[in-house]
C-alpha cells in the first residue's frame, strides 16, 4: 500500500513545499526517493508475509491440505537422510505393493530449498523445528516475489511501476491462495521461480548481456527443480521469439539472450532425474527446440544477407533457404513422433488446449477440483479490481511498445488464457495480471499528478469539462488545453485511491476468511455463532498410528494417500502421486463392488484397513460419497464391468431410497453409511438423514459381512474399517 | 476300572478348583508341544463311559486327561477368565438338545476357532443342536431324522440278514498323515447316519466316504420316494482342519467308537476273508491321534533370507541381487519335533503374482534352502512359503521385503559400446576449445 503514497515525490519536489524532515532536506532528490522507494520495498517485503500469516493465526503452525504433506515428509527425510539417500530414496509405504521411486519422481526443489534453510538456521543456531521452516517458506518467497517484481516492473516501465507491481502481487488473492503459511507446496517456491526466469531473460534480452542470460538458465533450472510448471517457461519463450522474429524485431541481443539460455537451461534442466531427457524427446519440449534452429537460421540468413548486396538474389535465397529449413524441421519432427523418438504431448498438456479432453478421456485429470476450468466468479476473487486494470495496462503496453512489453503482453495472454482453462494455473497468472496491471496504475497515477503539479505552476485557465475515467484522463494527458482539467485530475486520482483501497480490503478479507483454511482442520458456525473446529482427520490418523500394526496396508480413496502416510506412518495402496492409473482403478473398483467381490481385490492387496470420509454426519460436503461418482468413472475406465449408469437413476445420482439398487449395496456406500441408520442427525428429521446430501439414506440396515467396524472419529468424518481375515472353517 | 473312574470323579472337582485359581496350569497347547492335554468329553448317557471304554482308555494311556461329563451338567463351562480350560473337545451326546452351563452353539464354535479340537459322533437320535455345530464345520447330516445309511453290497455279514445298516467300510482316504502308515487291513464298521459335505466349504474332507451303492433312508419304511442322499456324496466320516488348525472330526455313528464295534469280528459281504477284528480300533485311534497333533502338525522356524557371500538379513534388496533363502520345518511326532522331509516345499518371491517359483532343497533334518536372483522390478515383493498338503497343517509364511532399484552410483560408469558417444562428445570439446583460441587471438 506504501507505493502508491510513495508516487508523489518521486517527481522533483516542488521548491515551494516545507521540508518534511531536515535530514531529508540534506539529502539530495535522488537519494530521498532511493531511500524512499527501498523503504516501500521493504515494508512490502514485510506485509506480504504478513498477510500470508493468517492461517497460522487463525489454526496452528501446520502443513496444509494433501501434497504439501508429501513434501514435508520427503522434506523431513531429506534433513534427517542427507541428499544422496534422498535422492535414492525408494519408498516401500505408498503405492504396495508397487513402491514408488521418490528421488525419482519429485521435483526436489522445494524440498532442498527448505532444508538449505533448514540448515542456515541451525548454523545461525536458531533451533528451529523443520515443520516450522516448511510452513513458512511459502510465505517467504512471496516476499521474494515482490522484490522480483519490483525489478521486473522496473525493467519492463520504470521504478514506480515496478512499486505499485510489488505492492500489487503482494496481496494478490490469486497468488496468496497457493502461497499462505503452512501451504507447503511447489508454487510455494514456483511463482518465484518463474517470475524470476522472465525477468531475468528480459533483461538479457534488453541488455544483449551473455552474464543475464546465463542468470535467466540457472533461474530456470531452479524453475525445474521445483515445478512441472517449468513447460509454460519453455514454451512462452520461443513463442516470444518467435513473435520478435516474424514482427521483424531480430536482433544480436535476442540471439545472445535465447540461444544461451535455451542450450544451458536445457542442460541444467536434464539434470532433475524427473525431467531427465525430456527436452530432445518430448512433443511439449519441440517448439523450443524449433525454434533454436529457427534462430540459426535467421543468424545465417543476416550474414548470407550481409555478405550478398544483391536484394533481388537474397531474396529467392530467402525463400529456399526459409522453405528447406521448415521442410527439413517437419520431417525431422515426423520421423521422431512416428518412431517414438518424440513421446507425443501429455493428456495435461492436450487438456490445456483443449479443456474438454480431460472429461472425455482422462477422468483422473478432470476429477481433481482444481483442474476444473474456471468460473467467472474466482477470477472476480482471485483478481478484482486487477481484471479490469488488466485491459487499461495492455492499452499502454502497445501504446509503448519494446521487446519488454511484447513480452509482459504476451505472459499476460497466455496465462489469462490458461488460468481461464484451469482453475490452479490463476495463480501462474497472478504475476502478468498484477504487472500489467501495476502498469496501468502507475501510468495514469504519474499522468495524473504531472497534470495537478503543471497546472499549479503554470496557473492555467480552465475551462469547464469532466472527466471520469482512467482512459480519458490519460488521453486528457495529450490534449492540454481541455477545460477542467486539474480538477478533474483530482477526482481521478480519489477515484484511483478508492479503488485501490477497496482492493487491498478484498485482499485482506479473501486471505482471513478463504485462503487460510489447512483443510484437514475444518472450521465451522455453531448454532451460538461460536467457531467449531472439526479436528477428524488428525484424529484419525493419529489412531492409525497407534492403534495399527506398523505395516498395516491401508486402503483409501487417493486424495488421502499422502496424509495418512504422513500423519498416520502406514503404508497406502494409491496417494495423490497419482502415476499408476490401474492400480487407483483397482481401488476404485473396490470401492464401487459389493462386498465379496471387494473383498478378494482387497485380499489381493493385502489390504487390512479400509478408511472412508463421510459428511453426512456434519455437512462436510467433500467427501467420499460426492467423489464417489469419480471412482466409478476412474474404475470402469479400466475395468469395464463397473459401469457408470448402474449407480444412477435416469442420471441422477442419488443415496435416498429411490437410489439405484448397485448404489445402494457397493462398499463405499457400505462404509460410509453403516450405522448411520440409526443416528438422527438434525432435529424434526428421521433417522438417518445425510445432512451433506440433505436425503434421508436409502439402506438403513446394513450388515458387514468382511469388514467390520475399527473406529470412526468423533464427528464420523473418518470411518475406519478392518479388514476380517477369511473365515476360519470355510 | 470303575474305580479308577470313581477316583477320577472325585479328583474333579478340586482339579477344577485348582485351574480356576491357577488358569494357566491347563494351557497346555503351545507351539512347542502342540499336542492337546485336556479333553472334555460330553455324553448324554453315562453308560457311554463303559461301553466306549476302551476308546477312553486308549486316549488316557497317550496321556490325554479326561474329563467325562453328562451333557447337560449345569456346571459345564470352557472357559474361565478367558482361559480355555480344555484344549480338545469330544462330543458323543447326539440327543442332547441343549448343553448345561455356559455351553451352547457359540461357545463350542468359539472354541474351535480358537484353535481347539473337536470330535462330534452323531446317530440316529442326533438333535439340532448338534446338526447345527455339523452344519457350522461344512457337514449336513440326513435331514430325516430316521433315516440310516444302508448299503446292500459292502455290509457287514452277520448271522441274521439284518437290514444292511451295519456297514464294513474300508475305502479309506488314502493318507498316512491322516490315518497312520500301518495300512489299516480290516473293513471299519459302521452304523449310523450318513452326511453330505457343503460345497461351498473347502476344508472340509471325506475320510470315509459311503460306497456308490449306499443310500440314507429310514430301513423300517418301504422305499416310496428315491433317498436325498445316495451313493459317494455320502460321508461316513469326515474330518475339518480349520485355517487356524484347529482339527474336527464329524461321524454319523457313535457305535464305530464303541468296545462292541472295536472287538468284534467283520465279514464285508461278498469277501470270503473273516477278519477276526474289524478296523475300528485301529482307524478310531490313528484318527484321534491326527485329530490331537499327533501327527502332522508342521512348525517353520528360523526363515533367514540374506545375500549370497553375506549373512545378515537386510532390510530391502536390491534388483538383481543373489540372495539364499532358507526355512527349518518340523514336524511333531506326538513326543518330539522331527524334521519334516518333502521335496514338494516352494517358495516364491510375490507381488501381486510370484516372480519366483522355486522348490525348496532340503537337507533331511529339517533345513530347506534355495537361491536365487531378485527379479529385475522393484517393489514391495514377499517370501512366500504356501506349504499345503493333506493331512499336515497348513504352513503359510510370509515375509515382506522391498526391493529397490539401482542407487545412482551402483550403474556402470562406462560402457564399452558407448565409447564412440564418448569419443564424440570429447572430441567436440576440444575442437570447440581450439577452434575458440584460434578464432579469438588469430587476427
Amino acid at each position: 500500500m506504501g507505493a502508491k503514497a510513495e508516487n508523489g515525490p518521486k517527481p522533483p519536489p516542488p521548491l515551494s513545499s516545507p521540508p518534511p524532515f531536515k535530514a531529508l532536506v540534506k539529502l539530495k532528490t535522488k537519494q530521498q526517493e532511493l531511500l524512499i522507494r527501498s523503504a516501500a520495498l521493504a515494508l512490502i517485503y514485510v506485509l506480504a508475509f504478513a498477510i500470508r500469516l493468517f492461517s497460522v493465526l487463525r489454526y496452528e503452525s501446520m502443513i496444509h491440505e494433501f501434497d504439501p504433506y508429501f513434501n514435508y515428509r520427503t522434506t523431513l527425510f531429506l534433513t534427517r537422510n542427507g541428499f544422496y539417500e534422498f535422492w535414492n530414496w525408494f519408498d516401500s509405504e505408498s503405492w504396495y505393493p508397487l513402491g514408488r521411486i521418490i528421488g525419482g519422481t519429485l521435483y526436489p526443489g522445494l524440498m532442498v530449498t527448505a532444508a538449505l534453510i533448514y540448515r542456515a538456521l541451525r548454523f545461525l543456531t536458531f533451533a528451529v523445528h523443520i515443520r516450522e521452516v516448511c510452513v513458512l517458506t511459502a510465505p517467504f518467497f512471496a516476499s521474494n516475489t515482490t522484490l522480483v517484481a519490483y525489478f521486473f516492473g522496473k525493467e519492463i516501465w520504470d521504478a514506480g511501476a515496478g512499486l505499485v507491481a510489488a505492492a500489487l502481487i503482494a496481496i494478490c488473492p490469486g497468488y496468496i491462495s497457493r502461497s499462505v503459511a503452512g501451504s507447503y507446496d511447489n508454487e510455494g517456491v514456483a511463482i518465484f521461480a518463474l517470475l524470476f526466469t522472465f525477468y531475468l531473460f528480459v533483461k538479457a534480452v534488453n541488455t544483449g548481456s551473455l552474464a543475464w542470460s546465463l542468470a535467466s538458465a540457472f533461474g530456470y533450472f531452479y524453475m525445474v527443480s521445483a515445478w512441472g510448471g517449468y513447460v509454460f517457461i519453455i514454451n512462452l519463450i520461443p513463442l516470444y521469439v518467435l513473435v520478435l522474429l516474424v514482427t521483424g524485431r531480430y536482433s544480436m541481443r535476442l540471439y545472445v539472450a535465447y540461444n544461451c539460455m535455451y542450450v544451458l537451461g536445457m542442460m541444467l534442466a536434464m539434470q532433475i532425474r524427473f525431467v531427465g531427457f525430456q527436452h530432445v524427446q518430448s512433443g511439449e519440449h519441440m517448439a523450443a527446440m524449433g525454434v533454436f534452429f529457427l534462430m540459426q537460421v535467421f543468424y545465417f540468413l543476416y550474414w548470407v544477407k550481409d555478405m550478398l548486396n544483391d536484394t533481388k538474389l537474397f531474396q529467392s535465397f530467402l525463400q529456399i533457404t526459409l522453405t528447406c529449413a521448415i521442410g527439413v524441421g517437419t520431417l525431422a519432427l515426423g520421423i521422431g513422433m512416428a518412431s517414438g523418438y518424440i513421446s507425443p504431448w501429455t493428456g495435461r498438456f492436450y487438456s490445456l488446449l483443449d479443456p474438454t479432453y480431460a472429461k472425455d478421456h482422462i477422468p483422473i485429470i478432470a476429477s481433481v477440483s482444481e483442474h476444473q476450468p474456471t468460473a467467472w466468479s474466482s477470477f472476480m476473487f482471485d483478481f478484482h479490481i486487477l481484471l479490469i486494470l488488466f485491459p487499461a495496462g495492455l492499452y499502454f503496453c502497445f501504446k509503448r511498445l519494446s521487446d519488454a512489453t511484447i513480452f509482459i503482453v504476451m505472459y499476460g495472454l497466455t496465462s489469462m488464457y490458461f488460468a481461464s482453462v484451469m482453475v490452479r494455473l490463476i495463480l501462474v497468472a497472478a504475476p502478468a495480471v498484477c504487472l500489467i496491471s501495476a502498469i496501468a496504475i502507475s501510468a495514469t497515477i504519474k499522468n495524473l499528478t504531472t497534470l495537478i503539479r503543471k497546472k499549479s505552476k503554470a496557473a492555467l485557465t480552465v475551462s469547464s469539462k469532466a472527466t471520469s475515467n482512467l482512459k480519458a484522463s490519460a488521453k486528457a494527458l495529450l490534449d492540454q488545453s481541455l477545460p477542467f482539467q486539474r480538477n478533474g485530475a483530482i477526482a481521478v486520482l480519489v477515484g484511483a485511491f478508492y479503488l485501490l483501497s477497496r482492493y487491498a480490503i478484498h485482499c485482506t478479507w479473501v486471505t482471513s476468511e478463504a485462503y487460510s483454511s489447512p483443510s484437514i482442520v475444518l472450521a465451522a458456525r455453531g448454532a451460538h455463532g461460536g467457531r467449531v473446529i472439526f479436528d477428524d482427520y488428525r484424529e484419525a490418523y493419529y489412531w492409525l498410528r497407534q492403534n495399527t500394526p506398523p505395516d498395516a496396508k491401508v486402503m483409501s480413496w487417493w486424495d488421502y494417500g499422502y496424509q495418512i502416510t504422513a500423519m498416520g506412518n502406514r503404508t497406502v495402496i494409491v496417494d495423490n502421486n497419482t502415476w499408476n492409473n490401474t492400480h487407483i482403478a483397482t481401488v476404485g473398483r473396490a470401492m464401487s463392488s459389493y462386498e465379496h467381490e471387494a473383498y478378494e481385490i482387497m485380499q489381493s492387496l493385502d489390504v487390512d484397513y479400509v478408511l472412508v470420509v463421510f459428511g453426512g454426519l456434519t455437512g462436510y460436503s467433500s467427501d467420499d460419497i460426492n467423489k464417489f461418482l469419480w471412482m466409478v468413472r476412474i474404475g470402469g475406465g479400466v475395468f469395464p464391468v463397473i459401469k457408470e449408469p448402474d449407480y444412477l437413476v435416469n442420471g441422477e445420482y442419488r443415496v435416498d431410497k429411490g437410489a439405484a439398487p448397485k448404489m445402494l449395496n457397493c462398499l463405499m456406500y457400505k462404509l460410509s453409511y453403516y450405522r448411520f441408520g440409526e443416528v438422527t442427525t438434525e432435529y424434526g428429521k428421521p433417522t438417518g438423514y445425510d445432512r451433506a446430501r440433505g436425503v434421508e439414506i436409502g439402506n438403513k440396515d446394513i450388515k458387514l459381512e468382511y469388514l467390520e467396524e475399527a473406529f470412526t472419529t468423533s464427528n464420523w468424518i473418518i470411518r475406519i474399517y478392518k479388514v476380517k481375515p477369511p473365515k476360519n472353517r470355510w | 476300572m470303575a474305580k479308577l473312574a470313581l477316583l477320577f470323579l472325585f479328583a474333579l472337582p478340586l482339579l477344577l478348583s485348582l485351574t480356576s485359581l491357577l488358569p494357566l496350569h491347563c494351557n497346555a497347547f503351545s507351539v512347542d508341544r502342540p499336542t492337546d492335554r485336556r479333553l472334555l468329553v460330553l455324553v448324554d448317557d453315562l453308560a457311554i463311559r463303559s461301553s466306549h471304554s476302551r476308546f477312553f482308555s486308549s486316549l488316557q494311556a497317550r496321556g490325554y486327561d479326561l474329563d467325562l461329563r453328562h451333557a447337560d451338567d449345569p456346571g459345564l463351562a470352557l472357559r474361565r477368565y478367558g482361559q480355555y480350560l480344555y484344549d480338545g473337545l469330544i462330543l458323543f451326546s447326539p440327543s442332547v438338545q441343549r448343553f448345561g452351563g455356559s455351553l451352547d452353539l457359540a461357545a463350542v464354535l468359539d472354541f474351535v476357532d480358537a484353535g481347539h479340537d473337536l470330535i462330534l459322533a452323531a446317530d440316529s437320535s442326533t438333535s439340532d443342536l448338534i446338526r447345527e455345530i455339523a452344519t457350522e464345520c461344512g457337514v449336513d447330516f440326513d435331514e430325516d431324522p430316521a433315516a440310516m445309511v444302508i448299503d446292500h453290497t459292502s455290509y457287514a455279514v452277520s448271522e441274521t440278514e439284518g437290514d444292511h445298516t451295519l456297514i464294513a467300510s474300508d475305502d479309506f482316504i488314502k493318507s498316512d498323515v491322516i490315518l497312520g502308515d500301518k495300512k489299516i487291513e480290516a473293513p471299519v464298521l459302521f452304523r449310523g447316519i450318513g452326511h453330505s459335505l457343503n460345497t461351498a466349504n473347502s476344508l472340509v474332507l471325506k475320510v470315509l466316504p459311503a460306497s456308490p451303492a449306499a443310500y440314507s433312508a429310514n430301513p423300517l419304511m418301504k422305499l416310496s420316494s428315491p433317498p436325498s442322499l445316495t451313493g459317494s456324496a455320502i460321508s461316513l466320516v469326515s474330518i475339518v482342519q480349520a485355517r487356524n488348525n484347529a482339527r474336527i472330526l464329524i461321524t454319523g455313528s457313535l457305535d464305530m467308537f464303541s468296545n462292541r464295534f472295536l472287538k468284534s469280528g467283520v465279514q464285508k459281504a461278498g469277501r470270503s476273508i473273516k477278519h477276526e477284528k474289524s478296523g475300528n480300533e485301529q482307524f478310531v485311534t490313528e484318527i484321534s491321534k491326527w485329530v490331537f497333533h499327533e501327527r502332522g502338525h508342521l512348525k517353520a522356524v528360523n526363515v533367514h533370507h540374506h545375500k549370497v557371500g553375506e549373512t545378515n538379513e537386510p532390510s530391502m534388496y536390491r534388483i538383481n541381487d543373489d540372495l539364499e533363502y532358507s526355512v527349518e520345518i518340523y514336524e511333531w511326532s506326538g513326543s518330539s519335533w522331527e524334521p519334516y522331509v518333502a521335496d514338494d516345499v516352494q517358495v516364491q518371491f510375490y507381488m501381486m503374482s510370484p516372480y519366483v517359483l522355486k522348490t525348496l532343497a532340503t537337507d533331511h533334518k529339517g533345513l530347506y534352502s534355495t537361491s536365487f536372483k531378485v527379479p529385475d522390478v522393484y517393489g514391495v515383493f514377499q517370501f512366500k512359503v504356501e506349504h499345503q498338503k493333506l493331512g499336515y497343517t497348513s504352513l503359510s509364511l510370509s515375509k515382506q521385503i522391498p526391493v529397490r532399484p539401482f542407487r545412482h552410483n551402483e550403474y556402470e560408469r562406462f560402457i564399452t559400446t558407448a565409447f564412440p558417444y564418448y569419443g564424440a562428445s570429447f572430441s567436440t570439446m576440444v575442437a570447440f576449445f581450439i577452434f575458440s583460441i584460434v578464432y579469438l587471438y588469430n587476427k
